[in-house]
């Protein structure tokens, strides 16, 4: 049965007074039964330190947590049906397979056979069944993750944690078990949090993304939300390989957009001194009649698509085209966009704008 | 808010008797012996106040000069003899050797008994009569004499010796470990550089022993303050107590002649004693792993 | 790592096994003397050299020591004592080890605030000389009516090896990931349920290093054994003593060696074959935390 997940007015504090340090301010997201959440920002942006106080691992110095309308800050973690699937698996090593898999079912004092029914159900879900009797340093790192997976599908909690699980596989595992905790996830319909630093996995994974970075929540939104409508340059530029180009300038008249060496046709929707206007890579069109020019530096083929780097006046700009381009270094290029695929920030306050 | 808390003081409690005995035990009774040490107590506990008037007696007595002197003696070489042997072997083990591991059990296994028998053992191999003394007449050397064990300037050397038995193969233990952690490509690159053998060992391989000389050197040291089990089955502190020490004294003073404050002001001595080596120890080594973070 | 290629010339060589030869020949005289001694009958000791072979196997030095020599008032030999060696390490070293465990256990992965700095102040129970605490501790004992008793030194054993054992657990608690303790309190498990289920089936390496170094100490201790036991309760190391030092007429050097040989021989025996966990306990002894 899945369950709502709040989480309301996180603080979280280190140390006192003067030498404190707060790791998590004013988190509050909310999270609806069957929903897939990902907490995604760079290292100490307080992604983890989140997951452990929902989990009961650590506590908030303010806020509350609840679960299916429950508060359950103050509740040690074995009371608050969660199950957490780790960065390193934390396997029981001295238990079998089959018994990693049954330990909380054991914890929780379930006959023996209603046990191995269960352990044998969701082995079978994650085609395991075969590794039963193995001990977890007889597994490959693929096999762990499953257990691990195992584990807490066994126990059909109200909510899945997941930090970070899938760091410490290789890339082509990574894609496989990526689409593994997809499918789990369609089929149980369980409540999940998922923590990741990797932008791919939030994007593919989550039905809702927050981005955080120093203990604050930079944006809250579906994937479409976060990629197309970022809400300032911090999530803009964590969210869509290669980053999006930034551009410093302000408008310099009706319908002119100035920037270092250019004047833009492009026109803010409000606007301040200074501001930001930011076009993805794959939004970058080089067109000869463009009044923005540059010279071409260099130029990855990577296959499917060329990223093509540009040095400008108003700084070096990527832009991404398609394979049969046959642009080269040194050539001189025009650069331009749609007014539809600009990206609009204040310079200063670093905000999208309207 | 009450449930999270049982699992927060479970630890906390399972650890209070372990704190509190172990604290009353150290701590607690030090003090205690600190007290005695500044009262009138002989045979039996007086808590009468005295100030340093044992402290002072302690300090007059001729004994425990004698004490202070074969502790001095005793510690340098045990503790450097046990670390010179025991630098060798190790190195000399690192040298490839058939046997290697039926030669360490060997050097090792003095450690494994107690003091009393390894002072049992030496006491009848360095018997005047009937020991090795005997045993080298036979071999031909009428006036051969070996009768340190009785006599009181030189008995003080026999604890040594016996000492140096038990121990130097611990200390090859050590420095054999500190060994193995070296480097092998420190050693390759050196000789690819021209380096002869002897200085090899000279110049790369004993420096970056150090750390394990100290670490050695300590603990050496702490058994050579505490030894009381060894000179009280080799020599029982004799002839007379040209052979006594620290630990020895205290014990007589304490539980044979009924001086309970002298000998509580000994054993306070003896903790300053230990304290002042390793406390500066202990400050060196966490200000190096402060460093190192 | 092994140990290095031989960088020496063949003349080197002889001199590293002539001189490890000699150090064999340090090392093994007095077990070899003690040994051969013991096989000896007192004519033969006075006659023969001390590194010769008995003529024959002369058992009698043997029982002597173990049933009928003298240790001061009571003749009886060695065995009273060996038996309250025993009565008094058994017990001391189990609960010594137990309780070592369970503490490095809430010391390594349920810390505290303040529980490192306790743990720092606990640590100098490993160095400090122990005539500091023989006075108070005989009164202690006198209250507790536990003077002259095993139990009493079981006890003083227990407090005396606190430190040290906690020590060692902690140290190899220390390696495992507090992951696997969090993974274990989220599926339900209670302190004891992770301890019993999950660390301690990890643990025996440092269980048997942990043994063997107690058994070695307690067994071998002769201060305490000296201090606070009484005519009943005194262990097998005290017992060797006075039997080494009666101050009769004749000696009788055989029984002299036959009785340390069997004080010695628990110990050895577990060197023999639990060699390298004696040593690893040595070497984590040097090495403090």
């Amino acid at each position: 049965m899945a369950s709502s997940l709040d989480i309301a007015g996180i603080n979280k504090r280190f140390g006192k007074g003067d030498k404190s340090v707060e790791v998590l301010r004013k988190v509050d997201i909310h999270v609806a039964p069957g929903e897939f959440l990902i907490l995604v920002g760079p290292s100490g942006c307080g992604k983890s330190t989140l997951l452990n106080i929902i989990a009961g691992l650590d506590e908030p110095t303010e806020g509350e947590i609840r679960i299916g309308g429950k508060n359950v800050v103050g509740m040690p973690p074995r009371d608050r049906d969660i199950a957490m699937v780790f960065q390193s698996y934390a396997l029981y090593p001295t238990l079998s397979v089959a018994d990693n898999i049954g330990f909380a079912l054991e914890m929780r004092k379930m006959p023996k056979a209603e046990r191995q029914k269960r352990i044998d159900e969701v082995a079978a879900m994650l085609q395991i069944s075969h590794l039963l009797d193995r001990r977890p340093s007889q597994l490959s790192g693929g096999q762990r993750q499953r257990v691990a997976m195992g584990r807490a599908l066994a126990r059909q909690p109200q909510l899945f944690l997941f930090d970070e699980p899938l760091s410490n596989l290789d890339a082509k595992l990574r894609v496989e078990m990526r689409a593994e905790i997809k499918r789990l996830h369609q089929a149980s319909g369980i409540t999940s949090v998922y923590v990741t630093h990797d932008q791919v996995e939030a994007m593919t994974l989550g039905s809702r993304i927050a981005v955080m970075k120093g203990g604050v929540v930079q944006q809250l939104g579906t994937p479409d939300e976060i990629y197309n409508r970022p809400a300032n340059t911090y999530v803009a530029t964590f969210i869509g390989s290669p980053t999006m180009n930034l551009l410093r300038g302000g408008v310099q008249a009706a319908g002119q957009f100035g920037i270092e060496g250019a004047s833009l046709p492009l026109a803010p929707p409000t606007s301040t001194p200074e501001m930001l206007l930011g076009v993805r890579p794959e939004h970058l069109q080089m067109r000869d009649d463009a009044p923005w020019r540059g010279t071409v530096s260099v130029v990855e083929p990577t296959g499917p698509d060329t990223y093509v780097m540009v040095d400008t006046a108003a700084g070096n700009v990527t832009l991404r085209t398609d394979a049969q381009t046959r642009v080269q270094p040194g050539d001189h290029v025009g650069l331009a966009v749609e007014p539809a695929n600009a990206h609009w920030f204040n310079a200063k306050t670093e905000e999208r704008v309207a | 808010m009450n449930k999270n808390t049982f699992e927060t003081w479970l630890p906390k409690l399972v650890v209070t008797p372990a704190f509190v005995l172990g604290f009353a035990f150290i701590y607690g009774l030090m003090l205690w012996n600190g007290i005695l040490s500044v009262t009138a107590s002989r045979m039996l506990p007086n808590y009468e106040w005295a100030g340093l008037a044992q402290y002072e007696r302690l300090w007059e007595m001729d004994r425990w000069w004698v004490a202070l002197k074969n502790l001095g003696i005793f510690g340098v070489g045990y503790v450097g003899g046990s670390l010179a042997i025991g630098v060798v072997l190790a190195v000399l083990l690192d040298q490839k050797i058939r046997a290697e591991g039926a030669l360490r059990t060997i050097y090792l296994y003095p450690m494994a008994l107690s003091f009393v028998v390894t002072g049992t053992a030496w006491k009848w191999l360095l018997n005047p009569g009937l020991g090795i003394e005997k045993m080298v007449r036979d071999w031909g050397f009428p006036n051969f004499e070996f009768g340190w064990l009785v006599d009181t300037e030189m008995a003080i050397y026999c604890v040594v010796i016996a000492g140096i038995w038990q121990s130097a193969g611990f200390a090859m233990a050590l420095f054999l470990a500190g060994l193995r952690g070296i480097d092998d490509s420190i050693i390759k690159a050196a000789q690819v550089d021209g380096a002869s053998l002897p200085r090899i060992y000279w110049r790369i391989v004993l420096p970056a022993l150090r750390p394990v000389f100290f670490s050695t050197l300590m603990v050496l040291s702490h058994l050579a303050i505490k030894s009381f089990d060894l000179v009280m089955a080799l020599t029982a502190g004799g002839p007379g107590f040209a052979t006594d020490v620290p630990a020895t004294f205290m014990y007589t003073m304490s539980f044979s002649r009924g001086q309970i404050g002298l000998g509580a002001a000994s054993a306070t001595m003896m903790l300053a004693t230990v304290a002042a080596l390793v406390i500066p120890y202990l400050y060196s080594e966490l200000r190096t792993k402060a460093h190192d973070r | 790592m092994t140990a290095k290629p031989s960088l020496l010339p063949s003349v080197g060589r002889f001199l590293v096994y002539a001189v490890l030869a000699l150090a064999t020949a340090f090392f093994l005289l007095p077990l070899y003397a003690m040994l051969v001694t013991s096989f000896k009958d007192a004519e033969e000791i006075r006659s023969t050299s001390l590194l010769a072979l008995p003529g024959s196997l002369n058992w009698s030095a043997w029982g002597t020591a173990w049933q009928s020599a003298c240790t001061g008032v009571d003749c009886n030999g060695l065995r009273p004592f060996f038996m309250n060696s025993v009565a008094m390490a058994v017990p001391a070293v189990l609960i010594s080890t137990v309780w070592g465990a369970v503490n490095g256990y809430v010391l390594s992965l349920w810390k505290f605030r303040g529980s490192d700095v306790l743990f720092g102040l606990l640590l100098f129970g490993v160095f400090m000389p122990f005539q500091v605490v023989l006075l108070p501790m005989s009164q202690v004992l006198g209250w507790l009516g536990l003077s002259s008793s095993i139990t009493g030194l079981v006890l003083v054993h227990c407090l005396a090896g606190l430190a040290g054992t906690t020590l060692f657990f902690r140290n190899y608690y220390a390696a495992i990931p507090k992951e696997l303790v969090n993974a274990a309190r989220m599926d339900g498990a209670s302190f004891f349920q992770i301890f019993w289920r999950i660390v301690l089936p990890l643990s025996t390496p440092i269980v048997m290093v942990t043994l063997i170094w107690q058994f070695t100490n307690i067994w071998n201790d002769f201060l305490f054994g000296v201090v606070f036991s009484g005519t009943d309760s005194k262990p097998v190391t005290v017992g060797l003593n006075n039997l080494a030092n009666t101050s009769s007429s004749v000696k009788a050097y055989n029984v002299d060696m036959a009785a340390a040989i069997i004080a010695g021989l628990p110990t050895m025996v577990i060197y023999v074959l639990a060699g390298k966990f004696f040593v690893r306990g040595l070497t984590a002894g040097a090495v403090k935390g």
